[in-house]
């Protein structure tokens, strides 16, 4: 049995939000280092603030500011921070409730070590230098010993443009394996044969294998190699360019049925017209030098094959 | 809600139960390859065959695999011809059960399979869960789910309800019961070591694993046929609290009090409780929540300290408590199962045997 293949797959997206009237007014504030809450019917203020109140379900919008000091109604310690975590240093997770509101906001906290963080103790916002509207725009919270801080503004609502949306990057990192039946058929694909699998129950051979009989829900074992001719079964005709893909359009976009396989897998014909692809077409894999899987496929200039060979893999 | 209180008066159990063994890598086997003995092995179990089955629901998570539509491949699993009546929640599987009973209560189908997979090992769990949180205010700082499970620690230390000692007896006990469970990730007894975010520390913490899991559910006379001994649900409820872990009281958990009150769990004692708890002192929490007693046997599988696997662990606490009346252990038994940080979300199912 070849090795399981595993290689990293990273997965990145700048997931790009917009803000409705509260959020935006609160991350506008953050902007422009003030603290916004929400007051709900019954009149407590919320911190940070949301569109609807959590107890009545109520759209709430009264925005109120609140100080940048605060108290810490929990805390944990994180002697090893993450990566995207707002600090590189050891730090403090905590739930602050700023003053003037009366639910905590979830932040870091910047302390020499766990001895000096406790519940109840007296904290204040440590501004990021740049702010360009987010939650980080706060870049920790601090020990603070002095009087609540007072509100820098009177009015609700903070200056300048107001901030409608975010950009919020997000990275994982994964080692992909795809297995046993996919490792198998990958690496056949290395010495540019294509291997799939037969079902033991209804007999028929899968390609690309994914282990399990998709009808019968049984593993399958049996590599059985397929093609490497085969003929049309379907095809649509590509008339749009795909960001990055160095193809020209149109292009012809085909499931093939492979001779020997009992499923079509799918792959671009090349080497004809494409105007004049056809169901039935007779057709090879082209490899390119050092590619792992078929460039494409080309005519072999065999005669068409009978639909009533493949109607059935359609 | 109990049965009493829904539309139909169907009885409906959990008739079969099966489970990988929980393993920190599974990187041999595709996610189908690690869901297919499970998927036999249950069905074995009852005698039916995937033709047989009326309705089919399943729980898992594209995030853990770093995959759009991971679960449409698990599927060939199944063997999907004839066509099947299929769906799906990206939960754990404990929410699948949910809906798969609620298909069944509507009389549209006597039996069904119900099964979910989770792989950890190909991400960063801690940052992958992350991707769950609020994505304005929270998951944009990254605090990952030992943190803010950290929060909720100090929470309860803070208000007298435990210590560290404390903690620390509930992870040795929960793996000190998994050597009784083959399947188990962490079983024995495993050093406290070192905090990972302090209060807790690794003990504290569940293993990272890769598992599946698969029940079958039948209604009335069919689920008599198909088990001698059917663990009958008696209610299943499930609520949620505010996504905002700044508005929430962390040393409680009201909506898991009020999931058992509604699935009448309060109606008359249990003798066993199968607790969806990650982390040490969030059975604290649910202990005081779901007014268990000192006479009540939590989490004799060993629980989430011992195996935690993605989508998979919480439908694992209502196949542990239905194998249990199966097997005659139990008469009346509570399952419950969590989703997303510091017991946001809870379910709660209660089953029962009849008496022998």
């Amino acid at each position: 049995m070849p090795e399981v293949l595993k290689a990293p797959l990273v997965v990145e997206f700048p997931f790009t939000r917009s803000l409705g009237p509260v959020q935006g007014a609160f991350l506008t504030g953050l902007r422009e280092q003030v603290v916004l809450g929400v007051k709900t019917s019954d009149g407590r203020t919320l911190v940070p603030p949301v569109e609807y109140d959590p107890v009545t379900a109520d759209e709430i919008h009264d925005m109120v500011e609140v100080a940048p000091t605060g108290t810490v109604t929990t805390w944990a310690w994180n002697p090893a921070p993450r990566r995207g975590q707002p600090l590189a240093t050891p730090f403090a997770w905590a739930l602050v409730r700023l003053d003037g509101a009366d639910t905590a906001l979830l932040h870091a906290l910047d302390a020499p070590g766990p001895d000096a963080v406790r519940t109840g103790m007296r904290v204040r916002i440590r501004w990021a230098a740049e702010r360009a509207g987010a939650i980080t725009d706060i870049a920790c919270f601090e020990p603070y010993d002095g009087d609540p801080g007072r509100p820098a503004r009177t009015s609700g609502q903070p200056g300048g443009e107001r901030v409608t949306g975010i950009v919020a990057p997000a990275r994982l990192d994964y080692t992909y394996s795809p297995g046993r039946a996919q490792s198998a058929y990958i690496a056949a694909l290395s010495t540019r044969r294509t291997v799939g699998e037969r079902c033991p129950s209804c007999r028929k051979v899968y390609v690309p294998p994914r282990g399990a009989c998709p009808t019968c829900g049984v593993p399958t074992a049996e590599q059985v190699e397929v093609g490497p001719r085969g003929t049309v079964t379907t095809f649509c005709i590509v008339n749009i360019k795909a960001k990055n893909l160095d193809i020209e359009v149109p292009y012809v976009y085909a499931h093939i049925a492979l001779d020997g396989a009992d499923l079509a897998l799918h792959g671009r014909i090349g080497g004809i017209p494409y105007d004049q692809v056809r169901m039935g077409l007779r057709v090879e894999p082209v490899w390119t030098q050092g590619a792992r899987y078929p460039d494409h496929y080309r005519p072999t200039g065999e005669p068409d094959a009978d639909y009533d060979v493949y109607k059935e893999l359609l | 809600m109990t049965r009493e209180e829904s539309s139909g008066v169907r009885d409906i159990a959990v008739v079969a139960f099966a489970q990988t063994d929980v393993l920190r890598t599974t990187d041999d086997v595709s996610e189908v390859e690690m869901l297919m003995p499970v998927l036999h092995s249950v069905l074995d179990r009852t005698g039916l065959k995937t033709a047989d089955i009326g309705f089919t629901c399943s729980g898992s998570s594209d995030y853990l695999a770093g995959r759009a539509f991971s679960f449409t491949l698990a599927l060939d699993g199944v063997g999907a011809w004839p066509p099947v009546s299929e769906s799906h929640v990206e939960m754990d599987g404990a929410w699948a059960l949910y809906e798969a009973w609620t298909k069944l209560l509507t009389g549209d189908a006597d039996t069904a399979l119900v099964y979910s997979y989770g792989k950890s090992s190909p991400g960063s769990l801690r940052d992958v869960l992350t991707r769950q949180l609020d994505p304005y205010y929270v998951a944009p700082l990254w605090p990952d789910s030992v943190a803010l499970a950290a929060l909720q620690a100090q929470a309860l230390i803070d208000a007298g309800a435990t210590d560290e000692n404390a903690l620390a007896a509930i992870g040795a006990r929960s793996r000190q019961d998994a050597t009784a469970n083959s399947h188990a990730q962490s079983r024995g007894p495993v050093p406290q070591g070192d905090y990972v975010v302090r209060p807790l520390r690794t003990g504290d913490c569940p293993p990272i694993g890769d598992a599946a899991a698969a029940v079958i559910l039948a209604a009335g006379e069919r689920a008599r046929q198909l088990c001698e001994r059917p663990a009958w649900i008696r209610g299943i409820d499930h609520r949620i609290e505010a996504h905002a872990l700044g508005v929430r009281d962390l040393t409680d958990s009201p909506s898991a009090r009020l999931a058992a009150e509604k699935a009448g769990a309060f109606e008359r004692p249990v003798d066993t409780a199968e607790l969806h708890a990650p982390f040490s002192a969030q059975e604290v929490v649910l202990r005081t929540a779901l007014k268990l007693g000192d006479d009540v046997r939590v989490n004799p599988s060993g629980g989430a300290l011992a195996a935690n696997p993605m989508m998979a662990a919480g439908l694992i606490r209502i196949g542990e408590a239905a194998a249990r009346i199966h097997r005659g252990e139990s008469d009346r038994a509570l399952a419950h199962a969590t989703s997303g940080p510091c017991l946001q979300q809870n379910l709660v199912a209660v089953l029962e045997g009849e008496p022998r």
